[in-house]
């Protein structure tokens, strides 16, 4: 299970503090998933920080009763002078696993070959992609967190993707963000709104969509003379 | 939960997998790769000990300048480097926070220990040679050697959580940190002994912990032939203060990470 209870971020700003995220409640149960759908700027990626550990928050608690993943297929926790087995090695002793039997699956994944044993520096964005998300996949965890678009490399790797995260761990529970109802429909149980640092929740995905679709058209002004 | 045994576990496996990885990172694998680690503040010292000989900076005192420089220069790597690495520790490594179980701490504690292995490893490995080819004496008192440079490893290491946090707070720290570290340099009584200086600047300099630490490391090292000035209390204080300082600094500092 993970709680978010009353959970508060605010950055400092040249104008004083804004509130990114305003006493959000969450909670997901093992094995369950839920999408937050939310404009650009709506607090998403914020969110993620603080379900990952990453930042802390302002105030509220967050309580984590089972593993949670660091943002699925992030790039930029590489160090770029390492090689890809080097990023595989560290990723293992942060975690506490063994690396030795993971290389086949990270060889066989990335199809990276030669370049496996290359410092990332010079890999292109969609090697790195695919390194990333093989070291996501090499660690397991009991909830998986999903930034954005999984339209990750090309369609042949997409695929491959998807049967590893929802065919081969379906049993996990995830948090998917979007701004993109599509796939929140495609992938998500339940849905909630981030909407000006508020969660609105709802009971199916429809509504949430409806609510989103109406939220993102912004109401007339009246302006009163 | 999570009990305090697996999280000592967690943390001591974290801070292993970062100093792979920065030593890795920092050194590479090609020619020397991780012997840099201790050649890099040889070189340092050895250089600076070639300049101290030219100039005769020991003053004509009983010390023989080439163990006057490797205790005063290696001491001066010890505390500096130490802080140096820590000073924007943070920000280089803020996107491994993505790893739960990876701490700001660990990140600082780390950086410590490579560098005070390096400046360690240069400092016993100068002293064990020129022991060996008989250019210094092996030291009177090598407890007391140790304790000083103990005392020395402390200050550096309180230094350096208390430098590298206070970068989460204001960034003047980070550039301020340059300037400061070379102007306190003469004052740190690494190129000179309390003794030399007059009574009224030995009390100043006093006030400086590492001078303290400097003076502990020459007095086991050369015993009775100098005399030295120090108070063992006086730089234990300024480290647990700093320690204390340092690690209520980083229990904020951790809320005050922002990624990019």
């Amino acid at each position: 299970m993970i709680r978010l209870e009353n959970v508060v971020k605010s950055y400092p700003t040249r104008f004083g503090p804004r509130r990114v995220l305003d006493r959000v409640n969450l909670e997901l149960g093992r094995g369950s998933n839920l999408g937050i759908l939310g404009r650009n700027g709506a607090g998403k990626s914020t969110l993620i920080r603080l379900l990952s550990g990453a930042e802390q928050p302002t105030s509220g608690r967050i309580h984590r009763g089972m593993s949670v993943s660091w943002p699925l297929a992030f790039t930029g926790a590489f160090q770029t002078h390492l090689t890809g087995i080097d990023n595989l090695k560290f990723i293992c002793r942060v975690y506490g696993v063994d690396w030795k039997p993971l290389v086949r699956f990270v060889e066989d994944f990335t199809e990276l070959g030669l370049y496996l044993r290359e410092p990332v520096l010079h890999y292109s964005a969609g090697m790195s992609m695919r390194l990333a998300f093989a070291l996501s996949m090499a660690i397991e965890f009991d909830c998986f967190l999903i930034d954005e678009g999984l339209a990750v490399g090309d369609a042949r790797f997409g695929h491959r993707c998807h049967v590893e995260l929802f065919e081969k761990r379906k049993d996990r529970a995830f948090i998917l963000v979007s701004h993109d109802p599509h796939i929140i429909k495609m992938y998500c149980e339940r849905a909630c709104v981030l909407h000006e640092g508020r969660i609105h929740d709802f009971d199916t995905v429809d509504e949430a969509y409806q609510f989103y679709e109406s939220a993102l058209v912004p109401a007339p002004t009246v302006v009163f003379d | 939960m999570t009990t305090f045994a697996q999280s000592l576990r967690i943390q001591g496996r974290v801070i292993n997998a970062l100093l792979m990885r920065e030593v890795i990172t920092r050194f590479g694998r090609e020619n020397l790769g991780v012997l840099w680690l201790v050649a890099e503040p040889m070189v340092f010292t050895l250089g600076v000990t070639a300049f101290w000989y030219a100039a005769k900076l020991n003053h004509g005192s009983a010390i023989p300048i080439v163990a006057f420089a490797i205790t005063g220069y290696s001491s001066v790597l010890l505390w500096r480097n130490t802080v140096n690495r820590a000073n924007g520790g943070i920000q280089s490594n803020l996107s491994l926070l993505y790893h739960r179980n990876v701490r700001v701490i660990d990140v600082f504690i780390s950086r410590i220990i490579i560098e005070m292995a390096g400046a360690t490893g240069s400092f016993l490995v100068l002293a064990v040679f020129f022991t060996l080819i008989e250019q210094i004496d092996a030291p009177v008192d090598p407890l007391m050697v140790l304790a000083g440079w103990g005392m020395l490893a402390w200050f550096g290491a309180s230094l350096a959580i208390v430098i590298g946090a206070a970068t989460a707070y204001s960034e003047i720290v980070e550039r301020v940190w340059g300037p400061v570290s070379y102007l306190i340099f003469p004052l740190s009584g690494a190129a000179f002994m309390v003794d030399w200086v007059p009574p009224a600047m030995q009390e100043v300099v006093l006030y400086m912990p590492m001078v303290h630490g400097v003076e502990m490391l020459r007095d086991g090292y050369f015993g009775d032939i100098v005399r030295t000035h120090y108070d063992i209390g006086y730089v234990a204080l300024v480290n647990l203060v700093l320690t204390l300082l340092g690690l209520v600094l980083l229990r904020d500092a951790a809320k005050r990470t922002e990624m990019k």
